[in-house]
């Protein structure tokens, strides 16, 4: 969510020091300046809603763009933490939400570490006291202070890293089996932090609204299901009307998840429906679990929202937002990873280790150490680091 | 224009063009107010609209919908044409809808046996082309069923209440959701009155035609029935009050008018939290879709602007405002009570 980035945001770096935006502007700048094929603008760039935040100050929005070299210019004078651009398309991006003139807007789907339930989340992150500052491994309260408030900074997860693939390879499988999405229209985006943006472009779905992208949403999750539409009626249930395991779409995927083989598929048919309508709603619930798509489902139904633009940086890492073109074989730790390696001393205070670019990192028990400049900005990013 | 057949003709006489209708069969308007023999279809075109009213479907002539005899078919052709005429004659807007909503519903059950049995290509191509028309939307066979994409599919269900039309619970594959004849037509319902209702309010409203001018008189008085007429109290303006009013009876509200009521409510301080639940009677209330609209029109999320409430200017454009004297010639609902205040000190 941009609104909650942008709290997290001036909460971090409001409180970042001086010295340490300096470095990161300088980091920044020279990636601007020596990557700029990596930055470009999207198609249909006029009718694009750009904004930008710098380190310390709120988001500056309802900007347009005309061309790669205003781009380009926006970046070197301002030299932003973040750059956004917006899916939707509009007659007039830079007047006020109200006026813009909302022509119809890219399919977005976001699909984050996070929100994956994932048990090795708890190995790699890092608790922040707000109170005091105490930084340690995670925990429920501060280990000086015993403070709840706790901001939480995770670091880099290979696990983390294939669980999300896996989330987009399911995503693609639904969009271009079901719902009719030509491949070459789909492009995935790593976030520059823990997770994918997938883009939709040219599709049927351009002009849908909020709420029937609700509904897509929804669809892609395996969410809203009734036990009808898997052959569970509440009054005499016909075996005939369970799935089939050679049937297309979720009806097929739910048969493969449920039954497994057709060998099985009767016996466990018999059971389902022995165990009753009310417990079959469970199953459903379980099986959503497994085999709907984690994919954010507020950010898919916001037509009105900017996204970080791809090829620039995160600030909430220093890594970049990149197009993977070989999904299964992109590793962001390295190819994100594009800021330079200049060496630089740091105060690092990163109780668990992560690597880079292959390199091992930490722990750092507030220690001073001369790092690379991407690793620095990583820790730097996270505040779990300041320049010396 | 379709070329159509006499009975889709009768099935469908939205279809035609009215006045190209009449001018064929060599009759004009004036004729219908003194031929005692047209008399009949002015009879017959009112009780159309009567029935309407009553929030029935009108029963024709049609033997099994099919139009038997030529002057069957003129008589529900011409029945149907007057009706509009008179709608238009007395001017009351409470008539269309209502008379647009039954003959929608009409045309869904004729809709529904035609592509139903519909077999040889060509009485297909011709269903295909009438929904078409209707509705804009592309269906096609396949086997047993009927297609259409999955964007239609989402932009007409995605106001229906009932868990069933989540696209979740539909065959879907290539892009396309499979649904049987039945379905397909109910899906298509809106579209259907949409398109009989701006029908109507496109015709010209012609002059009065002597020898109708009672059957107008008394539509007149019909329609005022159906005209709501509100007492105010207490502190809301009477177009909040009669928006929260729709909303309670489960009735829908237009979008402008949930703008008006959510906006005003806000900038009166109620909370997201406090406002949604107002709206969970809508006929097509959908939680997380609410809370989204109302977090934006708060400014909590999105561009951050908070939106504020219409004028009543605007208001009574969009047909919202119910001003009673209370309003005062105030020019925003939001200042309604506070200029009475102001006025008495
Ligand atoms: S005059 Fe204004 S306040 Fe009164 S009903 Fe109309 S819109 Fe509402
Ligand atoms: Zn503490
Ligand atoms: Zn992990």
């Amino acid at each position: 969510m941009i609104i909650l980035l942008i709290h997290y945001n001036l909460e971090g770096s409001g409180n970042m020091k001086e010295t340490d935006i300096k470095f990161l502007e300088n980091a920044f700048k020279k990636y601007y300046f020596e990557h700029s094929d990596l930055i470009r603008v999207p198609e249909r760039t006029i009718e694009r809603e750009f904004g930008y935040q710098k380190f310390n100050f709120g988001m500056i929005r309802h900007i347009s763009i005309k061309d790669n070299k205003e781009l380009r210019l926006l970046l070197m004078q301002n030299i932003p933490s973040d750059v956004y651009c917006s899916n939707a398309y509009y007659s007039f991006p830079d007047l006020p939400m109200k006026e813009k003139d909302w022509k119809e807007a890219d399919l977005i789907f976001d699909i984050d570490a996070k929100d994956l339930n994932l048990s090795c989340r708890e190995n790699h992150t890092i608790s922040i006291c707000n109170n005091c500052k105490e930084i340690s491994k995670n925990s429920e309260h501060c280990i000086k202070c015993k403070s709840s408030k706790l901001e939480k900074k995770s670091v880099a997860c290979k696990n983390c890293i294939n669980s999300s693939k896996t989330e987009v390879s399911k995503l693609i499988e639904v969009l271009t089996d079901d719902l009719g999405v030509i491949k070459e229209n789909i492009h995935v985006y790593f976030s520059g932090n823990e997770g994918f943006h997938v883009y939709v472009y040219n599709s049927d779905f351009q002009t849908l609204g909020s709420r029937e992208r609700s509904d897509l949403a929804d669809y892609i999750m395996f969410k809203g299901i009734i036990p009808e539409t898997f052959g569970m009626k509440k009054f005499k249930p016909d075996k005939n009307l369970f799935p089939n395991l050679d049937e297309n779409g979720w009806r097929g995927r739910f048969s493969k998840e449920v039954f497994g083989s057709k060998s099985r598929r009767p016996k466990i048919i018999s059971q389902l429906i022995a165990n009753g309508h009310s417990s079959f709603l469970k199953t459903l619930d379980d099986v959503s679990e497994k085999i709907g798509v984690k994919i954010d489902p507020n950010v898919t139904m916001d037509i009105h929202r900017i996204f970080r633009l791809p090829g620039s940086i995160n600030s909430k890492s220093g890594l970049s937002k990149i197009l993977c073109n070989d999904l299964q074989k992109f590793d962001p730790y390295l190819e994100s990873c594009i800021l330079n390696d200049d060496s630089i001393e740091i105060t690092a205070n990163c109780p668990i280790e992560f690597k880079l670019k292959h390199k091992k990192f930490g722990p750092y028990q507030n220690e001073v150490v001369t790092v690379p400049t991407y690793a620095a900005a990583y820790m730097i990013c996270k505040n779990l680091a300041t320049i010396s | 224009m379709l070329t159509l057949g006499h009975d889709e003709i009768t099935r469908y006489p939205f279809l035609t063009d009215a006045g190209q209708y009449l001018k064929d069969k060599g009759f004009s308007l004036s004729q219908f107010g003194t031929d005692p023999v047209l008399k009949i279809s002015v009879e017959k075109a009112f009780n159309r609209i009567v029935v309407a009213t009553e929030g029935k479907v009108y029963n024709s002539d049609l033997i099994d919908g099919q139009a038997s005899k030529p002057h069957v078919i003129e008589l529900e052709v011409f029945s149907f044409l007057l009706a509009i005429v008179l709608i238009k004659l007395s001017g009351m807007s409470t008539l269309v809808k209502r008379f647009a909503l039954a003959e929608a519903r009409r045309a869904e059950s004729y809709l529904k046996e035609d592509l139903g049995k519909a077999s040889s290509q060509s009485e297909i191509d011709l269903i295909k082309k009438i929904i078409f028309e209707l509705s804009g939307i592309e269906v096609n066979k396949k086997d047993d069923f009927f297609t259409i994409h999955v964007s239609d599919y989402l932009k007409q269900s995605a106001t229906f209440h009932e868990r069933e039309w989540k696209l979740i619970n539909r065959h879907v594959e290539n892009g396309k959701v499979f649904l049987n004849s039945e379905k397909i037509i109910r899906l298509l319902r809106k579209e259907i009155g949409v398109y009989i209702s701006s029908k109507i309010n496109k015709a010209p409203v012609p002059e009065m035609i002597p020898g109708l001018e009672t059957e107008v008189k008394n539509l007149i008085s019909i329609a005022k029935k159906f005209t709501p007429i509100f007492v105010t109290t207490g502190e809301y303006p009477p177009c909040i009050k009669h928006a929260i009013n729709v909303l309670e009876k489960g009735e829908n509200l237009p979008h402008s008018g949930r703008f008006m009521l959510a906006t005003f409510l806000l900038s009166k301080g109620q909370s997201v939290e406090q406002i949604a639940p107002l709206f969970k009677n809508a006929p097509d209330y959908n939680e997380r879709v609410t809370l989204y609209q109302l977090n934006n029109l708060a400014g909590n999320s999105g561009s951050g602007t908070q939106y504020t409430c219409p004028s009543c200017q605007k208001l009574t454009t969009q047909n919202l405002c119910f001003a009673t004297s209370e309003c005062d010639n105030i020019i925003n609902p939001l200042q309604f009570g506070r200029k009475r205040k102001y006025e008495r000190n």
